[in-house]
């Protein structure tokens, strides 16, 4: 309990916000908490007992941690983007997005995948199965189609603790190494008939979380993967099994992975059909769907919303990503957009990871605005909100409504306010 | 000589292609085959044409008693006003688009193809006991939120013929109309 109460005061001096007690956020059926209060710092839901879990012991007992936001039939963690260092999110600060009320138990010795539909041999593959066959490790992110989403963005929008830290904002994002077996491998042992060229992924939780993915992606690089960062898949990440979808929107990284069944048109999950699509302006009201693959991005997380800024010298750093490839250049901004330079790319450098970037920079004590543009190797470079609010057919007013745009898909550059006494704050609808 | 041959090439065009879709296993041994008896045992998805289907029937008025029993405690009397997902939205028979601004709401308005709610239903409800209801009752709570919705008359009976026929009032409410693999590659990655 004590180190709760002085991780929220911390917490408080840190976001210099108003939060009304810890259960302001509180309505029936939904809740918020604050960073230090966690569903997960408290009881870590992973399967394994709490003590064995490294990160227990850090130094002041103050590890990083995820905020949580849970309702009846949904449980969100969010990724301390701003705690940890390189390209890898440890496994137990995965961020979480979780479509039903509790992460299943699921027995692996009794887990079985099947591939079926239009193939030659149906099968069933037990887990000692999978890890007889030939296997990859590969560094990816996974990203919460959902992330970013301007609905999250400043008080006001709901929660009292959002809008400030990276986490809350940005935090639906990691990036781990994932290992396991191939599409192409199970496929071909199954016999795939060229009809079959769309996929449904069914999960083995409680919501039957399910998603329509093209044969042609899963052939090229995706895999069955039980295996996070060295360890087992945790609990909340979909042990025993789960899809990897390199590179495209987190839904398709179907969890607790059952049954592969193999199509020849997009099955229309309501998974897909109702979470997964917003209506756009652009488009008369119409909804946008399957998006596939995530654009390039990037976020300063250091310095970053919440935090204090001191005279001299900072280096600054974030993190840059893409669903089409490696990142070739992060381009900074220190005066909101106006003139760019090139940040340094720390390495290593993995094609649809998360990638590091540097920049020296030393704080004058003047006004400053933060900004990250990343491109990537197709030459695709991350837009600005304003190209996006053209694009969606909007007016740069309208995301000052208190209904905000539910967009999803959301790339925008992130800029981070620098005032003359040091705090830094959300710029994004400044 | 000859006779053989051409007996022999004729034989091996119409083998051939058949001889390469049916691929060979790489690592057999690894993994179990399953009978087509057992893929059905377990096979519930249902695809947007409703091919899947299996037969049953249900009325409006079933799925109302139905609805309140087991739907109720979470969404609402009729399914309006519960703790989660508000089943009934927008006008009665009219598409529901899901609004750009504001919180989300969805319902069988919002649904491309009729078929969708009967999958989920099917599969993932009631959250307390997946997959527990029978396939009739299934029907009946289509019929019931269809009717709810607009969508559907009060007399109209939902099987396995007439529910892929419900012409529902979003089907055209969705860019692009059908998906496709590989997208548009004019389209800016952010599309």
């Amino acid at each position: 309990m004590n180190s709760n109460n002085s991780d929220r005061r911390q917490f408080l001096k840190n976001a210099a916000v108003g939060l009304a007690g810890g259960a302001a956020g509180l309505a029936v059926g939904q809740g918020w908490s604050a960073k230090g209060q966690t569903v997960a710092s408290a009881a870590p839901v992973t399967g394994v007992p709490s003590d064995s879990i490294g990160l227990q012991g850090h130094v002041h007992n103050e590890p990083p941690r995820r905020g949580a936001r849970y309702s009846i039939d949904h449980l969100t963690h969010y990724t301390p983007l701003q705690d940890y260092m390189g390209i890898i999110t440890p496994a137990p600060l995965h961020f979480v997005q979780q479509h039903s009320s509790e992460f299943p138990e699921i027995d692996a010795s009794q887990h079985r995948l099947t591939i079926h539909g239009m193939v030659d041999r149906p099968l069933s593959f037990s887990m000692d199965d999978l890890k007889r066959l030939p296997s990859v490790s590969r560094v990816h992110f996974v990203e919460c189609h959902g992330n970013s989403s301007p609905a999250i963005h400043a008080p006001g929008a709901g929660n009292p603790n959002m809008g400030m830290p990276v986490q809350y904002i940005h935090g639906m994002a990691s990036c781990s190494e994932w290992s396991g077996v191939p599409f192409s491998v199970l496929l071909n042992e199954a016999g795939i008939r060229k009809q079959g060229t769309w996929l449904v992924l069914e999960g083995g939780d409680q919501g039957k979380f399910s998603h329509t993915l093209p044969t042609a992606k899963a052939l090229d690089d995706c895999f069955v993967a039980y295996g996070q960062n060295g360890e087992p898949l945790r609990r909340e990440q979909g042990y025993p099994i789960r899809a990897l979808v390199p590179g495209w929107e987190g839904p398709h990284n179907v969890k607790y992975l059952k049954h592969i069944k193999v199509v020849d048109e997009p099955y229309n999950t309501w998974n897909e059909s109702m979470n997964h699509s917003v209506s756009r302006p652009d488009l008369g009201g119409k909804a946008r769907w399957y998006h596939f693959q995530w654009a390039t991005k990037s976020v300063i997380t250091r310095p970053s919303g919440g935090m204090e800024m001191r005279k001299g010298y900072n280096q600054i750093t974030g993190l840059a990503w893409s669903g089409a490839g490696r990142i070739t250049k992060v381009d900074i901004s220190t005066d909101g957009g106006k003139t760019w330079k090139e940040a340094k790319i720390q390495g290593p450098v993995h094609s649809k990871a998360h990638t590091r970037f540097t920049y020296d920079w030393a704080w004058n004590g003047e006004e400053a605005m933060l900004m990250s543009r990343a491109t990537d190797e197709t030459g695709d470079v991350q837009p600005s909100l304003a190209e996006l609010t053209q694009h969606w057919g909007m007016q740069a007013s309208d995301w000052k409504k208190k209904e905000r745009p539910r967009a999803i898909h959301m790339n925008a550059i992130q800029p981070w306010h620098i005032a003359r006494d040091g705090s830094i704050t959300d710029a994004m609808f400044a | 000589m000859q006779c053989s041959l051409k007996v022999l090439v004729p034989a091996l065009v119409l083998i051939a292609p058949v001889a390469l879709a049916q691929s060979q296993r790489a690592f057999p041994n690894v993994g179990q085959p399953l009978s087509q008896q057992e893929v059905q045992a377990f096979d519930r998805m249902i695809g947007p044409e409703g091919k899947e289907l299996p037969a049953g029937r249900g009325t409006v008025k079933e799925g109302e008693a139905i609805f309140a029993k087991r739907c109720e405690i979470c969404h609402g009397k009729g399914g309006e006003n519960g703790l989660t997902h508000h089943l009934v939205a927008g006008q009665p028979g009219k598409p529901f688009k899901g609004p750009f601004y504001g919180v989300e709401k969805d319902g069988p308005s919002y649904f491309p193809y009729p078929t969708i709610a009967w999958d989920y239903i099917n599969r993932a409800m009631p959250a307390s006991n997946p997959g527990s209801l029978k396939t009739n009752e299934v029907y009946a709570l289509v019929a019931y939120l269809y009717y709810r919705n607009g969508i559907i008359k009060e007399t109209e009976v939902m099987d396995q013929t007439t529910l892929p026929k419900v012409v529902m009032p979003n089907k055209d409410g969705f860019v692009p109309a059908k998906p496709v693999y590989p997208p548009d590659p004019t389209k800016p990655s952010w599309y």
